[in-house]
């Protein structure tokens, strides 16, 4: 299970990139895309939307499955993968890397403090399997 | 006792198995006071006797005669091979095709009843079918809402009453506002401003079997940033210009009158056809095409994500089933009759109504509309429309569909007629108009 | 258009060909259509629908027919579907009734009113409850309409604002919650105990003033009877919500014990699954509702009334919901429950729970002999979940299963058990024919140990192998894939 030391997570299993000029990027991690199967549809949030931390913002579809994705931060919707719409396997093959679902422009950084860091997402992620 | 195979031996086969001692003992953790109540049924009768007393029930009725019944529902040419290829015990006693691999037949059937459906309505995409016309009307209304984010629909006084009915009390508990276009000359006018509307809802034939101006209506609607929700009669699609197009977003209907008997109401089932733009919006179940492990085409539910056992209290809709076997009785009826035989008998049941409102016009009968029609029309009457249809009847002809007083006609009916009718019919029609005192002759006025 | 490969069924519309055709209507010379409907209104090119000849046609949907399995060809055991035998004798019942018109005079239609309003009475009788409607046109249709009499009901005491949300136990039906949105409600989930009933704790905690209605199944959707019933329904009527019955299980308890005794205000049935009306490879279904009389002036018009003139459609309900469907109810579906209780009568529909039960624990015993597991200790009722030993998934085995000839039990559902198997045998089956399942079951899991690769190809004798549905939702095809654009 790989899960990059480098990120932040959600205990629903978003993760969170460090700021870049105010903005965030979020996915979902390995082991939630491994929980999943293979993901054959997404639904991303319209540019532009007011988010709140905790809302629900994104939807995975696997054949059998559908599954939530919330916001990890409040702030404003600033781009999302389109990439996604022909190649939802991506989610599967690269959750890190080409598998971003949306980007945030933050509209309150101490947020990113009430995430998990790696280790404590790592022992949460083991304690529901 | 009928169709269950336990003898006694069996019975206590298995209770050994089991291990307990009666069967009643099964039921042992319930509460007693549950148990057993005295619940009053007639006693059971065996096939002999209940053929007996359901052939006395049946001839209480009467369905036989020249019939001119139209109101959504009419008793269409259905050709002797589509109950018999439709209603194999296969086919019947199958159940939701969730294993596809023991399942193409079911999933193959309804791929084909897809194809057919987006043909006939020139749209992209069309589901496994769905209760009838009115919930797809209701259904498509809340698609409408979901895909554009406003609460409030248009629907034209042209739409069926009933229709009209289900749409109010499937949007109400949504706080979705419905707001009536009423008709001029028979026809829905061209809205003024849409300006909020999720969508317009039109009928086409419509209740008065009237042809709307569809193009128009769509782009009024359009203009405003609705869609345009046509409701259909699947048969008329075989002659009249399709949803598709005329720029509607949405086709729905009943498809009563592609190959299912009447059965006093149901049932029968709805159709919903979208522009592929509304796929994800789309309720109920989806069948798709793939391929096997080697390389087979086969045919799968598809989608499911959109439906209530994955999605739940996020599903678009909380549908479950769909009217499989109805729809295939469609199905085998568009293939048994073609494009030419479904045209042959739109046109046949064109040919006729205009025949009789021709003759009637000629007998002094008053047609209150101009606007052209289908295969149904409003005659007014002298006699209140549901005496007048008892009256009929009493002389063995089944007309006379009460049209409502919303319509503004005073006292008024609806007459159809479908390629089945035929001159001896009319006659019969008029002979019997003429003897209740509905036709004054011949070039006579109305009162 | 595109050519099959040789491993393919041939599409209906490859069996097509241009100018042949099978059935012909009555002719009525040709109309001039454009001078009748006016301009523009006529369509320019034909629909391409198919084109074949009547022998083609039969061959087509009978080959299909063989490549579908049923009821009437094998064992079907689906938990919570009640697969039972579909007589044949409904059909010749059906036919009697499906020449009327919705619309023709009620005079002559009084032998179909005398039934409909004799099934009423009867279904009423059956579960305890003081008023029918048969409009509903499945079980999903029937929730809809209880739970919107329901919000009716709460409106018209003035607790409509107030009463915003519905529960349902976490092992419901997806129907229930998707039930529960569209009538405006937000779900409550409340988790089981460990015996797999209600948690009374958690119920209680769930409820208040802001609940509308509890949606129960009972037995429940793990096949084992809430026999706390009588508590939940106090509970639920002393924090004022109603209670709300998904008959998808009566099976398990029909003529033995009535929902309207076990406090519940609002009844569903499923006709297609105590009643034996034909599933129909999905439907149509029938799902008539059941009131107390405190809610029966809310009921979906039309009802069926007596009257000195004999029998009528009704819309005279003084606080109706409204319509929820055209016309009267899925009919021809109703005439077939009508003479299925009529060939029963109440004796036999005893019979029919008592075998039922008995069957359901006949084979669960037979099924944990050849090695599943079963999570809750205590006899079930007319179904039972269970589970394969650790290390075999439950679609194998149902994919494994298909190689014998026989169906599948129900998989993955309910939610709360991994690795699920839900299984309803119905007391329509023999004891040989539930021996040979629970065997070939054994079977299977002595090959999952043995090889296991080989379960996760099966399976290998039916007319298609494991299907592709991760492509065939990335890249739907939803209608048969024409090689060109129609001709405008």
């Amino acid at each position: 299970m790989n899960i990059p030391d480098h990120l932040r997570y959600t205990a629903s299993h978003e993760w969170v990139t460090e700021p870049a000029d105010g903005v965030v990027t979020v996915g979902i991690s390995d082991y939630a895309q491994d929980q999943l199967g293979d993901v054959v549809y997404v639904e991303l949030p319209e540019t532009g939307r007011e988010i709140g931390a905790g809302d629900q913002v994104a939807v995975v579809e696997s054949v059998k499955t559908a599954s939530d994705i919330y916001a990890p931060v409040s702030g404003t919707v600033e781009s999302v993968n389109d990439a996604l719409d022909g190649a939802p396997e991506q989610i599967n093959h690269s959750p890190y890397q080409d598998g971003w679902l949306f980007r945030v422009r933050l509209s309150d950084a101490s947020e990113l403090t009430q995430l998990l860091d790696a280790t404590a997402y790592r022992q949460a992620a083991s304690e529901e399997g | 006792m009928p169709y269950i195979p336990h003898s006694q031996d069996d019975v206590r086969r298995a209770l050994e198995a089991i291990g307990v001692d009666s069967i009643d003992a099964l039921f042992d953790e319930l509460p007693s006071s549950l148990l057993n109540p005295g619940i009053d049924l007639p006693p059971a009768m065996d096939e002999t006797s209940l053929l007996a007393h359901l052939r006395a029930l049946a001839a209480k009725d009467s369905s036989a005669g020249p019939d001119f019944l139209g109101g959504g529902m009419r008793r269409h040419f259905i050709p002797a091979v589509t109950p018999h290829l439709a209603l194999q015990s296969e086919f019947v006693t199958a159940y939701t095709p969730y294993q596809p691999e023991v399942a193409q037949g079911v999933l193959q059937a309804t791929f084909e009843f897809q194809t057919m459906m987006t043909e006939l309505t020139g749209l992209d995409v069309a589901n496994a079918s769905l209760y009838d016309g009115a919930t797809a009307v209701a259904e498509a209304a809340l698609l409408a809402v979901r895909q554009t984010r406003r609460d409030a629909v248009l629907v034209s006084r042209g739409v069926h009453p009933e229709t009209r009915a289900v749409l109010a009390t499937y949007l109400r508990p949504l706080g979705v506002a419905v707001e009536t276009l009423d008709l001029e000359g028979g026809c829905t006018p061209l809205p003024a401003s849409p300006a909020e509307a999720a969508c317009v809802i039109a009928q086409q034939p419509n209740f008065l079997g009237v042809l709307e101006d569809m193009r128009g209506l769509a782009e009024a609607a359009h203009a405003a940033g609705a869609l345009l929700v046509a409701a259909v009669d699947p048969l008329s699609l075989a002659v009249l210009r399709p949803p598709g197009a005329y720029g509607a977003d949405v086709a729905v209907g009943d498809g009563q009158t592609l190959g299912n008997p009447s059965s006093f109401g149901g049932p029968s089932f709805g159709f919903m056809v979208v522009r592929a733009a509304h796929l994800r919006q789309l309720p109920g179940r989806l069948v798709g095409q793939t391929t096997d492990a080697e390389g087979r085409r086969a045919y799968v539910l598809t989608l499911q994500a959109r439906e209530q056992h994955i999605r739940r209290s996020k599903a678009k809709s909380n549908i479950c089933s769909n009217h499989q076997l109805t729809a295939l009785m469609a199905t085998v009826t568009m293939a048994a009759l073609g494009p030419q035989g479904l045209r042959e008998m739109a046109a046949g049941s064109v040919r006729q109504a205009h025949r009789l409102a021709e003759r009637l016009r000629a007998a002094g009968a008053r047609l209150p509309l101009e606007a052209p029609f289908f295969n149904e029309f409003v005659m007014a009457t002298r006699t209140p429309p549901a005496r007048l249809r008892s009256e009929l009847a009493r002389r063995g002809v089944h007309a006379g569909v009460p049209v409502g007083t919303e319509y503004a006609f005073g006292d008024a009916v609806l007459l159809s007629t479908t390629e089945l009718v035929t001159d001896a019919d009319l006659d019969a029609l008029l002979a019997a108009l003429r003897d209740v005192g509905e036709l004054a002759g011949a070039g006579a006025a109305h009162a | 258009m595109p050519e099959p490969r040789d491993l393919d069924f041939p599409s209906l519309f490859e069996r097509s060909r241009p100018g042949r055709r099978a059935a012909r209507p009555p002719r009525h010379g040709e109309p001039e259509l454009e001078q009748l409907l006016g301009d523009g209104q006529l369509r320019e090119r034909p629909p391409r629908l198919p084109e074949v000849s009547e022998l083609d046609l039969v061959r087509h949907f009978t080959q299909l027919a063989h490549r579908q399995f049923s009821i009437d060809g094998n064992v079907y055991p689906l938990g919570s579907c009640t697969m039972k035998y579909n007589p044949k004798v409904h059909e010749e019942a059906a036919r009697l009734f499906q020449e009327l018109h919705p619309y023709q005079a009620p005079e002559t239609a009084q032998g179909t009113l005398q039934l409909l309003f004799e099934l009423q009475r009867d279904l009423g009788a059956l579960t305890g409850m003081d008023a029918v409607s048969l409009q509903p046109a499945a079980g999903a249709h029937g929730e809809l309409t209880g739970i919107l009499m329901i919000r009716a009901y709460h409106e018209a005491r003035g607790e409509g604002d107030q009463r915003r949300a519905v529960i349902v136990p976490d092992g419901a039906h997806g129907t229930n919650p998707a039930t529960a949105s569209m009538a405006g409600y937000h779900v409550i989930e409340v988790r089981s105990d460990e015996r797999g009933e209600v948690d009374l704790a958690a119920l209680r905690d769930a409820l208040g003033p802001e609940v509308a209605a509890v949606m129960l199944t009972n037995p429940n959707t793990v096949g084992v009877f809430e026999t706390r019933i009588l508590e939940i329904a106090r509970l639920a009527h002393d924090a004022g919500a109603q209670l709300y019955y998904d008959g998808a299980n009566l099976n398990a308890i029909v003529g033995r014990v009535r929902p309207g005794d076990m406090g519940f205000d609002v009844v569903h049935l499923n006709l297609h699954k105590t009643f034996t009306t034909p599933h129909g490879g999905g439907g149509p279904g029938t799902g008539p509702i059941g009131v107390k009389s405190h809610l029966a002036d809310f009921l979906p018009v039309p009802l069926v009334v007596a009257t000195e003139d004999g029998y009528r459609m009704s819309e005279d309900v003084p606080r109706s919901i409204g319509r929820m469907r055209s016309y009267y109810g899925n009919v021809g579906n109703l005439v077939r429950a009508y003479a299925y209780i009529r060939s029963l009568g109440l004796e036999g529909l005893r019979r029919v729970s008592g075998h039922a039960v008995l069957n359901a624990n006949y084979l669960r015993v037979r099924m944990q002999q050849a090695g599943f597991t079963v999570p809750y200790e205590r006899l079930n009722m007319h179904e039972f979940v269970a589970r394969p030993p650790e290390g075999v998934h439950t679609l194998d085995v149902a994919k494994a299963l298909l190689d014998y000839g026989m169906h599948p039990m129900t998989v993955y559902f309910p939610l709360t058990v991994k690795e699920a198997m839900m299984v309803e045998p119905t007391e329509t089956e023999s004891l040989e024919t539930l021996d040979a399942y629970a065997e070939a079951l054994g079977e299977i899991l002595a090959r999952a140990k043995a090889d296991p690769e080989y379960l996760e190809g099966a399976p290998y004798r039916t007319p298609v192998r494991r299907l592709d549905e991760v492509t065939a939702a990335r890249q739907p095809v939803l209608a048969y894939p024409f090689a060109s654009d129609p001709e405008s």
